[in-house]
């Protein structure tokens, strides 16, 4: 269909001097040899690029759904041993660690510990959650919402992390005390301007923030924003050590009960 | 002798003009065949002319099964649900007509990309609400392989709905239904709003709403061109040019009650190509109305709103461009990273533009203070008379402020209710209308788009009942009213 249009235009300048010129001179027009030849080649091209095309798209539907898979809700668990158990067993699976309440942290190595005994912590509020590294969305944040207790949240590096899981966090924010977003690629200053729900918030760390387009003056506007709370930001960046090029599940991650 | 010379040098002429790629190489012209050959390489290497007489894209194609006149977001959003919802890959043929590919006067590009939960209507706030789903996770939706992912730039920092202590009630009850349906906005008192923002003086405010999650602001270019390109690599076809007549055949019938009616179909639209006296006709099955501020006249063109008043026939599109201005200014006091998409008692508005002490805003004029649609013109003295005394007696640090920056666009303004239009026309029945949003467009176009496809390829809503934004309740009079209009 393609290649009678172009020559259509090609001839166009010259037959076109009157009314309704555009319409039925692809019949006349241009040497019929190379008109095949475009034809067959163009139609090949199409063919074959639009099966890799689709194979393509495929694969990255995949790859998405793969993420999200990962963010499922363990709706059963929750309704039979509550959210914390629930949260809990998420976090472990995603690779992060929970702490309870007069606890020690339990790591992704203690998860079928945990399993073993879980219902003991059934009634256990969980007080801290270390996702750092893992592949948590928006949709697995519901997980944590129902955590009412808990005070400290790391999220760093988390890849998936961006300025609409912060929107998505208010329900935490009597709670948190301490949140960390460092080095999330995803985050930028239109989802800290949500932060100002979290006014008991004595420490937020938004240092390495590659999506933030003015982040000295991000930070300042954050600090005005939440006047009693201790931002990390610019300054501490090299302070910070957190190196780009760090493995995902790093050792500086609480030790395994 | 010299004559037949002349003669078959003329012919000679004539056919290599034609045919002179044909013709086998002369020793007399060689300069002018290498220069051929050398011109013949370079257009075909990438960069070259050959890709631009490959392109048609100022032809329609002869025929489409779905022309959509319009290429504004609601135009490619409907573009995009066909192409999705289709049975198998490329089983229908979408043609989308745009006569400015610039989009220098369509609202799209010149709104200021507020979405938001707090209306008044049930429809409404689902259409909201599953837009809002649609951009959250817009690189799916909208991922084209090789391409970079889009940066919606989502501000979501809610919208803040002041009221009076005459509204009060009449927010309540729609805060009430906004939370059944599954928004999350709360209701806050003066005393709280103090609290949260200490720049607000709460002098006539007697209550307020605030949306908590999924609300805010973005670029809605990025939503446009991302669209675009997604429905390009669908294989859906562009055309820039102007749709200027409908072509179509009658059916006479008579109701039951005795009230001749006449069914129109639409058979071929005809582009009118730019800057250009010709036209294309292009064959089509479907046409969808979505012309924004235009589509009144656009409905036109196929005869509706033309036949005697007090019929069917004669009621018209009650959608029409109303202009309305934007101002940008700068408050070094002003509030903090943390304002909202506040909308004041006196229905003036603003929000936070950027990190520099930027803010943008404006107000709708009442009926009487319509100003003429004929330009784009801003005018000033509006924003000195009735933007922005309102807003300084909310914000007192707005008290100085400089506007820097202006522009003014138009409302798709539905007439009759504020509300959108959707769905077939009753008489021309393969005109469908994804129209009439009167400034709530932009955010609603993900799901209006979804609920066109649906009625188009299957025959109802299914995933967002639209009924009650059907064109039939202009004839019946049944105004489906949204209080929450900003
Ligand atoms: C100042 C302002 C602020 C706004 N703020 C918001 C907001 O915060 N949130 C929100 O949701 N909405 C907002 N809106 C409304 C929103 O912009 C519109 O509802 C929405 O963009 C409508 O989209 P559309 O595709 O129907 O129209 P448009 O974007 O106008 O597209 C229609 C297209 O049709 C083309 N066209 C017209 N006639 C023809 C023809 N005969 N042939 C070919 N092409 C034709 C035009 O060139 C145009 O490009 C705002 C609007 C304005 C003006």
């Amino acid at each position: 269909m393609a290649a009678p249009r172009a020559y259509l235009r090609l001839v166009s300048p010259v037959w076109n001097a009157g009314f309704g010129g555009a319409r039925g001179l692809s019949g006349m027009v241009a040497p019929e040899g190379t008109q095949k030849k475009k034809r067959t080649l163009g139609q090949y091209l199409a063919d074959h690029f639009s099966d890799v095309q689709a194979l393509r798209e495929y694969l990255t539907q995949r790859q998405m759904s793969k993420v999200h898979q990962k963010n499922w809700i363990p709706t059963n668990v929750k309704n039979q041993y509550g959210p914390y158990v629930a949260g809990a067993f998420f976090i472990l699976k995603l690779g992060g660690s929970v702490k309870f309440q007069g606890q020690e942290w339990i790591g992704p190595n203690g998860y079928s510990q945990f399993r073993q005994g879980f219902l003991k912590f059934q009634t256990v509020p969980i007080e801290a959650v270390d996702a750092s590294g893992c592949a948590l969305n928006y949709n697995g944040l519901d997980n944590l919402l129902p955590l009412k207790e808990l005070q400290t949240l790391s999220l760093q590096r988390c890849p998936h992390v961006d300025d609409w899981c912060l929107s998505h966090l208010y329900p935490l924010a009597h709670s948190l005390r301490e949140l960390s977003l460092a080095g999330c690629p995803r985050v930028s200053e239109r989802g800290l301007a949500c932060l100002h729900h979290f006014q008991n918030l004595r420490r937020l760390d938004i240092s390495s923030l590659p999506a933030v387009s003015n982040p000295s003056l991000t930070q300042i506007l954050v600090e005005e924003m939440l006047p009693s709370c201790e931002v990390l930001g610019v300054d501490w960046t090299h302070g910070m050590k957190l190196a780009p090029e760090e493995p995902p599940q790093d050792t500086a991650r609480p030790v395994p009960a | 002798m010299p004559l037949r010379a002349l003669r078959f040098g003329l012919c000679q002429g004539l056919l290599a003009r034609w045919f002179g790629t044909r013709r086998g190489a002369s020793t007399l012209d060689w300069h002018g065949k290498i220069s051929e050959m050398k011109k013949k390489i370079q257009s075909i290497l990438p960069g070259g002319t050959w890709d631009q007489l490959n392109d048609t894209g100022h032809l329609p194609p002869e025929q489409a099964d779905v022309v959509i006149v319009g290429g504004g977001v609601l135009g490619l959003s409907v573009a995009y649900w066909l192409k999705r919802l289709e049975k198998q890959r490329g089983a229908i043929r979408v043609l989308v007509v745009e006569r400015d590919h610039t989009y220098s006067q369509a609202s799209t590009g010149l709104s200021v990309g507020g979405i938001r939960q707090q209306f008044s209507l049930p429809e409404n706030i689902q259409l909201s609400l599953f837009s809002v789903n649609f951009l959250r996770n817009i690189n799916e939706y909208l991922a084209v392989v090789d391409d970079p992912p889009l940066d919606l730039q989502f501000n979501p920092s809610g919208y803040l709905l002041l009221s009076s202590e005459k509204g009060a009630a009449v927010m309540e009850s729609n805060v009430k239904v906004q939370r059944e349906e599954g928004a999350k906005i709360c209701l806050m008192s003066p005393e709280q709003l103090r609290y949260k923002f200490p720049w607000i003086n709460t002098e006539g405010v007697a209550l307020a709403s605030y949306g908590m999650e999924n609300e805010g602001w973005f670029d809605p270019w990025c939503l446009l061109q991302g669209l675009r390109r997604k429905v390009q690599a669908m294989g859906v076809l562009f055309c820039h040019g102007e749709v200027t007549r409908f072509v179509s055949s009658s059916d006479h019938m008579e109701t039951a009650g005795g009230e001749k009616l006449t069914l129109k179909r639409i058979h071929e639209v005809h582009v009118k190509m730019d800057h250009s006296l010709e036209y294309q006709p292009v064959e089509c099955a479907v046409v969808i109305n979505a012309a924004g501020a235009w589509s009144g006249q656009v409905a036109e063109l196929a005869g509706i709103g033309t036949g005697p008043p007090g019929t069917l026939q004669g009621i018209k599109l009650p959608v029409e461009p109303r202009k309305r201005y934007v101002y940008i200014w700068h408050c070094p006091q002003g509030p903090g990273l943390e304002t909202p998409f506040v909308t004041d008692t006196s229905g003036a508005y603003f929000r936070r533009e950027g990190l520099g002490n930027n803010y943008l805003g404006g107000r709708s004029p009442s009926e009487e203070e319509e100003p003429d649609s004929g330009n784009l013109d801003v005018d000033h003295d509006f924003f000195q008379e009735k933007v922005w005394p309102p807003l300084a007696q909310r914000v007192p640090a707005f008290e100085t402020l400089k506007v820097r920056r202006a522009w003014a666009g138009y409302y798709d303004y539905n007439t009759f209710d504020q509300n959108g239009v959707v769905g077939p026309h009753p008489l021309v029945v393969n005109m469908y209308f994804a129209t009439g949003f009167s400034g709530h467009g932009l955010q609603q176009a993900p799901a209006v788009g979804r609920a066109v496809a649906e009625l188009v390829l299957q025959g109802r809503f299914q995933t967002i009942d639209l009924s009650s934004f059907l064109f039939n309740r202009f004839y019946w009079g049944e105004k489906v009213q949204e209080s929450n209009v900003i």
